[in-house]
């Protein structure tokens, strides 16, 4: 038990370590903040564009969503820093991060918000256009607000996932909270930065992991 | 940048060939991982959804329901953590306390971990959605309750609970793949090694392709399972 204490709970070392574990989250934060709000916008742009029901784009728009959900996230971050400066793309890392969690984002968001449009009849559609509104409005002041109850578990569902996947920001050397607590880890030689990051995702993500829960029970019927 | 170089640096056919029995005997391990934490995770996820039900009866005298609180908490911590954190800390944070895993071990026990967390999640609900009359019915005929248990309720349950298991299931197999960041000498740690050694980012390619020829028909499976169990 004191080996533990000692081990992973060693208040001196996170003292010492509470710096750079601040730093850490804020820029992980910044990050969750930022991608998830690009990747709700990706997605939504995708799905209400594959709802224009347009042959080319729809293809094109499968294509995109069937890669991104196959390819694990961790090698599209890797692609995207490592390989793209080759096509004289350099993004700085913290970029790399925001632009990968997009990508892999949108992917699940276009098909969640996809499927909460398709939950509401066609006809719909159908009778707002011919009271004279265009598909913006249709789409807008319809279908869309509709479509929420369908929307609202699985997306709130993928963005905890894609907080989650934020941590992989750490692989391409981004100082986010794991990278910073690995960093202490090494030149503290106590894996208590380690466990402490790893509470602080507890605290910062458990609420969204029983608002999840909630939602799926409440929606699910 | 033209033609010429965009084949040099992403499909150079050189690099491809002289990579790629390396390549593939890091996807084999892989999907070692991968197979060993599915088979387990599913099962112990299974078991741990059962035991949960089953606790959760209320002629159970109340020190026997209270063991539902550690399985969940177990489960919301495992679902709250990224899976990266859960990898790094099981490998470099447990030998302090001399518990020293493997590898490859320490990563299968992640995943194992980490699905059967949302395996249990997603059997619970499918479990308790089986109509209760069913289990009386099948009491009322003499049977007893572990077996109405395993031949009543769980074969109903998998059905409903299949689309979300399924699509839980190739998350977590991609998951795998963040095993190279512990050093397991999966197909992502072979295709870096590579991609380092010939300075050419082709290994890194091929790697993406296998993993997208990979899980694309799962994939594809999934969203018609989701699909056809929806009508």
């Amino acid at each position: 038990m004191e080996a533990i204490i000692y081990n992973f709970f060693n208040i001196e070392v996170l003292l010492r370590a509470r710096y750079l574990l601040w730093l850490g989250l804020q820029v992980t934060l910044k990050l969750a903040f930022l991608s998830l709000l690009l990747a709700i916008l990706a997605g939504l742009l995708l799905a209400v564009l594959r709802h224009l029901n347009n042959p080319v784009l729809n293809v094109l728009i499968i294509i995109y969503v069937d890669l991104f959900r196959a390819l694990p996230t961790i090698v599209l971050f890797m692609l995207v820093y490592f390989t793209w400066p080759y096509f004289g793309i350099s993004l700085p890392r913290y970029w790399s991060a925001v632009v990968a969690l997009m990508i892999n984002g949108a992917a699940y968001f276009e098909e969640i918000f996809r499927a909460g449009i398709e939950s509401i009849d066609r006809g719909q559609t159908e009778a707002a256009r011919a009271l004279g509104l265009n598909f913006t409005q249709t789409m807008f002041s319809v279908i869309l607000p509709q479509a929420v109850k369908v929307v609202l578990p699985p997306a709130t569902s993928n963005s905890l996932e894609l907080i989650k996947t934020t941590v992989l920001a750490s692989v391409i050397a981004l100082p986010e909270l794991m990278r910073q607590a690995q960093q202490a880890h090494g030149s503290l030689a106590s894996p208590t930065p380690l466990i402490a990051a790893a509470l602080i995702y507890l605290v910062l993500l458990w609420p969204l992991v029983r608002l999840t829960s909630y939602l799926e029970k409440t929606y699910g019927k | 940048m033209n033609l010429h170089d965009l084949f040099y640096y992403f499909f150079n056919y050189k690099f491809f060939i002289l990579t790629l029995p390396d390549l593939l005997k890091g996807l084999v391990v892989t999907i070692e991982i991968a197979a060993l934490s599915l088979i387990l995770g599913f099962l112990w996820g299974l078991v741990l959804a059962v035991i949960r039900v089953m606790i959760k009866r209320p002629e159970n005298p109340l020190v026997v329901r209270l063991i539902n609180i550690p399985i969940a908490i177990y489960v919301d911590v495992l679902r709250a953590i990224p899976p990266l954190v859960t990898l790094v800390v099981i490998y470099y944070a447990l030998p302090f306390v001399n518990i020293t895993i493997p590898r490859f071990w320490a990563a299968v026990l992640t995943f194992v971990l980490i699905l059967s967390a949302f395996a249990e999640e997603i059997f619970r609900a499918t479990i308790e959605a089986i109509d209760f009359g069913q289990i009386e019915a099948a009491r009322s005929l003499g049977i007893s309750y572990i077996q109405s248990m395993i031949s009543v309720v769980i074969p109903q349950a998998f059905r409903i609970a299949l689309p979300p298991l399924t699509s839980r299931l190739i998350a977590i197999t991609k998951d795998v793949s963040m095993a190279s960041v512990i050093g397991v000498a999966d197909l992502l740690k072979k295709a870096r090694a590579a991609q380092s050694l010939y300075a050419n980012p082709t290994p890194l390619f091929s790697a993406a392709l296998l993993f997208t020829l990979l899980f694309l028909p799962l994939v594809r499976l999934s969203m018609r399972l989701e699909k056809k169990l929806a009508e």
